[in-house]
């Protein structure tokens, strides 16, 4: 009787983690998402991903608390906004070095990541800020284990946006267009295709994702210029586990990621510390032993 | 009528000169073929065209000068580049490579009905619709990059090799489709071949390149009779 009760008490513990892990998760998944779409169109990292997030995460603050703005309207508004950004700075910081090295356009990215972290800090300050969740943080409990609305957001978020770019590479003719630029840029060029505005769209994508992203992690962690830093670490971590290339695989292994943290944090003794160097051994770890990580191409080369 | 001039077109790579000044005339409606040893510079001239490298002197297409303009500037004027190796989207799958040659037209009614004539042509091809280009064989290739030209709805579609490592009765079956669009759309073709033989009995006008120059000209029957040109590119 008494070890069936201990037994009832630490499975439902056990789910509690897990289910709290989604939620994490979720945050994880949808910079993961961010990632993955530069890295489909110009195979680079974008290390200034988060960066971005957190930049037009204070916009969206700013038309909150200045403008006035109610929250549903201002969420669009922040994506499209981050979308015009991210066309932006690809045209007119990353095209000049388009063709270069993989290693001059990562530097350049990490230039971009001190560039958006400054400009932060320089117009909002260094001052911890609360940013609204538009869900409230009141649990709902399913066979006693509960999760907040807020939680449950985070999770179909990250769902939707996933479905979303589904449905617009699989069945747009632009998301057509831009597949076929990124991977067959001299042949799309002979089908008329404008290869450069198609790499500058994908980083606009990319930048509306990662807006969503930042909206979803400021609640929770309370907006300030650093608040992305540890989520991107987590996000690589989620986006090479389920291998680089793919969004499904960027939304899985954010789920997962958000997981294990979760699991390892709570039962092995001191691991709260070592969260950190845990998204790293995971990195090496597929690395090395499944480089495509779970739904990605492996990257074969005749040589 | 001339739809497409070339006069005196010079192109390098780097330091060294591949064209040493090519001129040449495809009419409105005719199918040219530029024949040639590998090194000639007859890709590179089909390249030209396509504004895939830098040259110097005269393009003119449809009376309007496009040399200089950009791949994707050329592609909008309605001329399709099958190029060398077929450019497969190897990745993305029949149709998608069919979707993406009409990627910039709007009228898709019109673009339903050129699907369905270009699978007339090509009636293996509905079938094999969602599998992935790279699946396909050589033959295949070559007759998808054809297709997807096609739904450009070209007014000039440049063929680079269209014969290449295929065996010879696909190579047959190709050039009779490549003739029938010639005769029933009314699509002027410029094709480079190496396979004299079947290049010089599709085209009405043909051209020869020696190490980036024009050699020989004339009627593909005249120089299926040239002495020099049988000898060099038909070996009898």
């Amino acid at each position: 009787m008494a070890t069936n009760l201990l037994l009832a008490v630490s499975l439902q513990g056990v789910l509690q983690q897990i289910v709290f892990g989604l939620a994490t998760g979720g945050l994880y998944a949808s910079l993961a998402l961010a990632l993955v779409l530069i890295y489909r169109a110009m195979e680079t990292l974008n290390f200034a991903q988060g960066e971005m997030a957190t930049f037009t995460t204070f916009i969206a603050w700013s038309l909150l608390t200045y403008l006035h703005l109610p929250y549903w309207l201002v969420f669009p508004v922040t994506v499209a906004l981050a979308v015009a950004g991210g066309v932006l700075v690809e045209r007119v910081i990353i095209r000049p070095v388009e063709r270069a090295p993989v290693i001059t356009l990562v530097l350049v990215t990490i230039g971009l990541f001190a560039v958006f972290n400054g400009l932060s800090g320089l117009i909002w300050g260094y001052v911890v800020r609360p940013f609204p969740s538009p869900l409230p943080t009141s649990p709902v409990f399913v066979g006693g284990v509960g999760i907040s609305y807020q939680d449950l957001g985070l999770i179909g978020v990250s769902t939707v946006v996933l479905v979303l770019l589904w449905l617009f590479f699989s069945r747009t003719r632009i998301g057509l267009m831009m597949r076929s630029a990124a991977l067959y840029p001299q042949t799309s060029r002979l089908l008329g295709v404008r290869v450069g505005w198609m790499l500058a769209l994908g980083w606009g994508l990319a930048a509306g994702v990662g807006a969503v992203s930042g909206m979803l992690v400021a609640p929770i962690t309370v907006l300030d210029p650093n608040m992305m830093q540890s989520v991107l670490l987590y996000a690589f971590t989620a986006a090479v586990l389920g291998g680089i290339d793919s969004p499904l695989g960027a939304v899985v292994g954010g789920l997962l990621v958000g997981v294990l943290l979760a699991l390892v944090g709570t039962y092995i003794p001191h691991a709260e510390d070592l969260r950190l160097a845990f998204g790293l051994v995971v990195i090496v770890v597929v690395l090395v032993f499944k480089p495509g990580g779970l739904f990605g191409h492996a990257h074969v080369e005749r040589v | 009528m001339a739809l497409l001039e070339l006069d005196n077109v010079t192109a390098s790579y780097g330091s060294i000169k591949v064209l040493h000044g090519i001129s040449l005339t495809v009419d409105e409606g005719s199918v040219v073929a530029m024949l040639g040893a590998n090194g000639a510079g007859k890709t590179t001239t089909l390249r030209a065209i396509s504004g895939m490298v830098k040259v110097s002197g005269g393009i003119r297409f449809g009376g309007k000068s496009i040399a200089g303009l950009a791949p994707e500037a050329v592609a909008r004027q309605r001329i399709a580049h099958v190029p060398e190796g077929r450019g497969m989207l190897a990745q993305l799958t029949v149709l998608e490579n069919l979707q993406m040659g009409a990627c910039l037209r709007r009228d898709r009614e019109e673009v339903k009905r050129d699907l369905d004539r270009v699978f007339g042509y090509f009636p293996w091809m509905p079938d094999r619709a969602g599998q992935t280009a790279a699946l396909l064989s050589g033959g295949e290739q070559q007759m998808l990059a054809i297709a997807r030209g096609l739904m450009m709805r070209p007014r000039l579609l440049l063929l680079d090799e269209p014969s290449l490592g295929l065996a010879p009765t696909v190579v047959r079956s190709i050039f009779e489709i490549i003739a029938r669009i010639n005769r029933e759309e009314g699509v002027t073709i410029l094709l480079v071949e190496q396979n004299a033989r079947v290049a010089l009995r599709a085209a009405v006008r043909a051209y020869v390149l020696e190490v980036g120059e024009i050699a020989v000209s004339g009627s593909g029957n005249d120089l299926a009779r040239n002495e020099s040109v049988r000898r060099s590119y038909l070996g009898y």
